[in-house]
């Protein structure tokens, strides 16, 4: 038989389509099929400028809008070959790392809703709306944040900031014990997670898994370790790695890294008050970024600058470059090729949700269709970045 | 970004290029590189393509086992007009690598590497979806984030983004200067290329 699920099925986190050839209760061949959200953001991208992407990256993994952000600025970056200030840098792991803990927030509500167990999903969107209301304070938008810039950030952080932080992160890791608490030793929990939707690490490595997908099963590879971006080498964290790869593996490096967002998030917080409450928020490098806007209203060089970057946008030198950020979901990269013109002739996604889930039929096929909802909330996906 | 082989130099493309013409002596193999070139970049032939990559993934001192993602690029006008860049990723090495290889304008194909790397069948779907590129020998090749009876592969420089741009006079050829008369500015007609 088959048995079509989705696209719209409130376990298939979106707009999925896995189209099932069931034999009874199990699985014989899966295919998922997408590109119901597709949206065309790498042929736009060709006809914007660089700061003009920022917010379409904010619609691909809308649950984590400032690790796209974030990820376009640094290719952006390491093309032009300039690095933001250090406070900037600082402020940027900080409120990533906020973003981790949101996005993996709104995983762990849902993928336990889909099992069922309701609770958590109340639990986990109380914490989500915490760090929402941050992102309103920081820029005033709760999910469409496009707060980055090419070279540092698009406003200083408005006061009382940290303080508002240090309270969400001095919460947080008694927060991520009650759902442990609801979860970790819970029989039922136990029963749908364990040994459901396995993944060894060799298929992983195979199939270009990514973040806790590829940490599930057991490989211990973070881009935050590996390839530091952003000042990551200077800050203490360990990274949480599964054993066999199933869905309670998966479960479980997602949630220790909730508590290693906020041993991050809290030296962040310490790092910016070190480099003061309010100070740089952008490289002085006019060429490429906006200069501030008491100099342009005195003076006439800054005006010029300022008219040439909104007028055009800045002018990259003509070559390549690929950069990637450990987003919550994986490996999230932009790869952008500039004909030296204030337009990328190329924008590449490396979208972590689109590669893992390509991982889901060989999670699934020969098990039982029921599992197929726990492997999908597993691997953690967002039709946005998906489909772009 | 540290690019370090396990206690040896760095990667550089000038060192996997001379480790590539050994193995493959006679091949074409040109490493890329430039100003603002800001990886490591190698360019080989279509013919030697999945040897290579094989070579490349299982060789010991590159281990490029992760293929990270596949990019299609449209040169237009240059020959040959298609390029496929191949992100590669080397986990025990911590190095990453471009694979690069050029794809002429008529009957476009390139051989799959699917084989080599599985993780290349959605992202050589989504290539051939953008671009056209027929990736020969792949199980599956089906277009994957567009309807299956779209006309077109819309990454294509020549195909419009879908609309008309608006006419001013900085886009409109031979149009310098203001004119009253507005009704005849025409916009650049792009065509849609058939399938």
């Amino acid at each position: 038989m088959t048995l079509n699920m989705g696209p719209q099925h409130p376990s298939t986190h979106g707009v999925l389509r896995v189209a099932l050839e069931l034999d009874g209760e199990t699985v014989v061949r899966c295919q998922p099929i997408i590109g119901y959200l597709h949206t065309g953001m790498e042929k736009q991208a060709e006809y914007k400028t660089y700061t003009q992407s920022i917010p379409q990256t904010d619609r691909m993994d809308y649950l984590s809008p400032l690790s796209n952000n974030l990820a376009l600025c640094l290719a952006a970056e390491k093309l032009l070959g300039i690095e933001p200030p250090p406070r900037v840098q600082a402020i940027r792991v900080l409120l990533t790392e906020l973003t981790r803990i949101s996005s993996h927030c709104v995983w762990l509500g849902t993928h336990a809703i889909d099992i069922g167990a309701m609770t958590v999903f109340w639990y986990c969107f109380r914490e989500r709306e915490k760090v929402l209301s941050i992102y309103d304070q920081v820029c005033g938008a709760r999910m469409t944040a496009s707060y980055f810039r090419v070279g540092g950030l698009a406003s200083d952080i408005p006061a009382g900031l940290l303080d508002r932080c240090q309270k969400f992160v001095d919460e947080m890791p008694a927060h991520v014990d009650e759902y442990e608490k609801l979860l970790t030793r819970n029989p039922i929990w136990l029963a749908r997670t364990k040994d459901v939707a396995p993944l060894s690490a060799r298929y992983a490595v195979a199939l270009g898994a990514s973040g806790p997908v590829l940490r599930g099963s057991g490989v211990s590879w973070d881009l935050r370790k590996a390839q530091p971006y952003s000042g990551y080498e200077q800050y203490q964290f360990d990274v949480p790695v599964g054993t066999v790869g199933d869905a309670y593996d998966r479960y479980q490096v997602r949630v220790q890294e909730m508590r290693q967002s906020t041993r991050i998030a809290n030296q962040a917080i310490a790092k910016v008050r070190e480099y003061g409450e309010s100070g740089d928020y952008r490289l002085r490098d006019y060429k490429y970024v906006l200069p501030p806007k008491e100099e342009v209203k005195t003076s006439m060089e800054a005006l010029i600058h300022h008219f040439k970057i909104v007028a055009h946008g800045f002018f990259p030198p003509k070559g390549e470059a690929y950069q990637a950020v450990e987003a919550p979901k994986g490996e999230l990269g932009f790869y952008f090729i500039s004909d030296g013109t204030p337009r990328p002739w190329r924008m590449k996604v490396r979208s972590p949700s689109f590669v893992n889930l390509q991982t889901l039929p060989t999670m699934v096929e020969g098990r039982l269709v029921a599992d197929v909802i726990a492997a999908i909330g597993s691997i953690d996906i967002v039709l946005g970045e998906v489909d772009r | 970004m540290s690019a370090t082989l396990a206690g040896t130099a760095p990667l550089t493309a000038e060192r996997v290029a001379e480790r590539l013409r050994e193995k493959f002596p006679g091949a074409a193999v040109r490493p890329v590189t430039g100003e603002a070139m800001r990886d490591v970049g190698i360019e080989v032939s279509a013919d030697r393509l999945v040897e290579i990559a094989t070579f490349l993934r299982d060789e010991r001192e590159f281990e490029f086992a992760f293929l990270s993602w596949i990019a299609g690029v449209d040169w237009l006008p240059a020959e040959p007009r298609f390029e496929v860049v191949y992100g590669l990723l080397s986990l025990a090495h911590n190095a990453r690598l471009n694979l690069r290889v050029r794809v002429p304008e008529e009957n476009p194909r390139l051989p799959s590497v699917v084989a080599v790397w599985p993780t290349a069948n959605w992202h050589e779907r989504e290539t051939y979806d953008f671009y056209g590129i027929e990736f020969t020998g792949h199980p599956d090749l089906r277009r994957i984030l567009l309807p299956e009876d779209w006309v077109g592969w819309p990454l294509r420089k020549d195909s419009p983004l879908g609309y008309e741009e608006v006419a001013f006079t900085h886009n409109t050829p031979g149009r310098r200067l203001p004119s009253p008369d507005l009704t005849r500015l025409k916009p650049k007609k792009v065509t849609y290329r058939a399938q």
